[in-house]
């Protein structure tokens, strides 16, 4: 059976059960009065887009920075970057955002919220991107480093040539789930009042008192956001794809 | 090449916390005379492998002084990286890049170390691949070649920069019967074409082949050193002796 076929059969039974269950609550719809917010869920969700996006890229900047100060040497760097990632993963996103933005933002002077929510979720998911980078690199046998250096590299192109382009190849699901996990972890700005996707829906729906009229298009505006990022990341694996010698 | 070392040790951390470090080198010696070819041999543990190491230039020794042809290596980074660009060095387990190709592994030091252009290198590629029956096989990732093809490559990776000579540590001993036969054979086609190696091995009609000299080492240390053929059939000593029989029954 092709692949394409399994989806669609799995996704419509899901679809049915989901519906069947609509049905037996006998749930009353009042799409319309969520109709005429429609302009409020693109904002919200094309806020939810630009955030993720930048939070995405310094995500990733600040994993591998942190993976390498893991590995430099130095032992006041190592110390830093592994209290930063205990720190951050051992602790709620939630009091995070509170303490990153009502204490240590306002202690500094920081007060657009977008800048410091985006920051603080950077940070978040950063920590867990630099534990996936560190796994990554770990797992790079002794034997390469050997060679390359028997080759005459030098570390810096060791780093670049070989460890780091087999380190992406690893690294690379799990990277994508943490992306995936990043752009739903940040419906949580909307505790610091971020207009965000989730705000808006939460707003629609206090308007409207259609909650689930309110909840379901949010559930597929992440969807429409997660699931390509997935698709790009078996691709970019396909890519990528050699197995180990 | 003349080699001299004097005095060399190395000693190694025990991974057992508290206990004192292990020596693998014990104040080794060993003068050879001007040749082509010198050939390691001994009991597993005894040091070969970190001699090798050292005179590879990926290992420092704690004490002592290897020179070859009367030029000291250094002991600085930087400087024996230097040292690392002219000399060839093969693994036992190949150690070629899984993600590059076959003829990718081989241009990578020509580009990124030895400054030439992309054209220049894979110019430099094509006749070594075609007479090792390797050009076939070049646009492969190491995963889809036999184990006596990768460590072929890996041979040809150290030979194209064209290094002042080559160190081999057991390059065959991760191999089936029929892909040593291809590997030692091309190594016997480098000695011929003039090659320069050291090379650690427990072939040892191979050994009787190609070496000028043979080097018995074990604890740290040289325990007999002659000439190849005077090593294989008038060694006295015992533990040569017992070495040999061993060896040669398998």
């Amino acid at each position: 059976m092709p692949r394409w076929l399994a989806h669609t059969i799995v996704v419509a039974a899901f679809a049915g059960a989901i519906a069947l269950a609509f049905w037996r609550v006998g749930y009353d719809w009042n799409w319309a009065a969520v109709w005429a917010y429609r302009q409020k869920f693109l904002q919200g969700w094309l806020t939810t887009v630009a955030l993720s996006l930048a939070a995405l890229f310094a995500s990733i900047t600040i994993g591998a920075v942190t993976a390498l100060l893991m590995r430099s040497g130095v032992v006041l760097l190592e110390s830093t970057a592994r209290v930063y990632v205990e720190l951050i993963r051992g602790t709620p996103l939630l009091v995070q955002l509170l303490i990153g933005f009502y204490v240590v933002a306002s202690a500094v002077g920081l007060d657009n919220r977008y800048l410091v929510g985006t920051l603080v979720l950077a940070l978040f998911s950063g920590a867990y991107m630099a534990e996936i980078f560190r796994g990554g690199l770990d797992a790079i046998p002794r034997a390469q480093l050997d060679s390359a250096r028997a080759i005459g590299l030098d570390p810096w192109q060791t780093l670049r040539l070989v460890v780091l382009p087999q380190a992406v190849r690893i690294a690379l699901p799990s990277v994508a789930g943490q992306l995936v996990s990043l752009i739903k972890d940040s419906s949580l700005l909307s505790v610091i009042a971020i207009s965000e996707f989730t705000l808006n829906a939460q707003e629609v729906n206090s308007f409207t008192y259609s909650t689930l009229e309110s909840y379901l298009p949010l559930a597929a505006g992440y969807l429409a956001l997660t699931l390509p990022l997935s698709a790009l990341s078996r691709w970019l694996e396909r890519r990528f794809a050699y197995e180990a010698a | 090449m003349k080699l001299a070392i004097h005095g060399l040790v190395r000693r190694f951390a025990d991974p057992g916390a508290g206990r004192p470090p292990v020596t693998v080198l014990d104040g080794l010696e060993l003068v050879t005379g001007d040749i082509a070819a010198l050939v390691l041999v001994g009991p597993s543990g005894g040091g070969k492998s970190t001699l090798l190491r050292i005179l590879a230039g990926l290992d420092v020794p704690a004490a002592g002084s290897v020179a070859f042809d009367g030029e000291p290596l250094p002991r600085e980074e930087a400087a024996l990286r230097g040292y690392r660009r002219t000399v060839g060095t093969v693994f036992q387990a190949y150690n070629l890049f899984p993600h590059l190709t076959a003829l990718e592994n081989l241009l990578l030091p020509l580009v990124q170390v030895h400054g030439l252009t992309e054209a220049a290198a894979r110019e430099r590629v094509r006749e070594p691949l075609e007479r090792f029956g390797l050009a076939a096989h070049a646009h492969k990732r190491p995963a889809e070649l036999s184990g006596g093809q990768k460590q072929r490559i890996a041979i040809l990776r150290a030979l194209v920069v064209q290094p002042r000579r080559m160190f081999l540590d057991e390059p065959t001993s991760a191999l089936d019967p029929e892909m040593t036969a291809e590997v030692l054979e091309m190594i016997g086609e480098l000695r011929t074409a003039g090659t320069q190696f050291v090379l650690v091995t427990h072939e040892m009609g191979f050994a009787r082949r190609v070496a000028d000299e043979i080097a018995f080492i074990a604890d740290g240390r040289v325990v007999a050193h002659a000439a190849a053929a005077d090593f294989l059939d008038r060694c006295a000593d015992p533990r040569v002796r017992s070495f040999l029989r061993t060896t040669l029954q398998q």
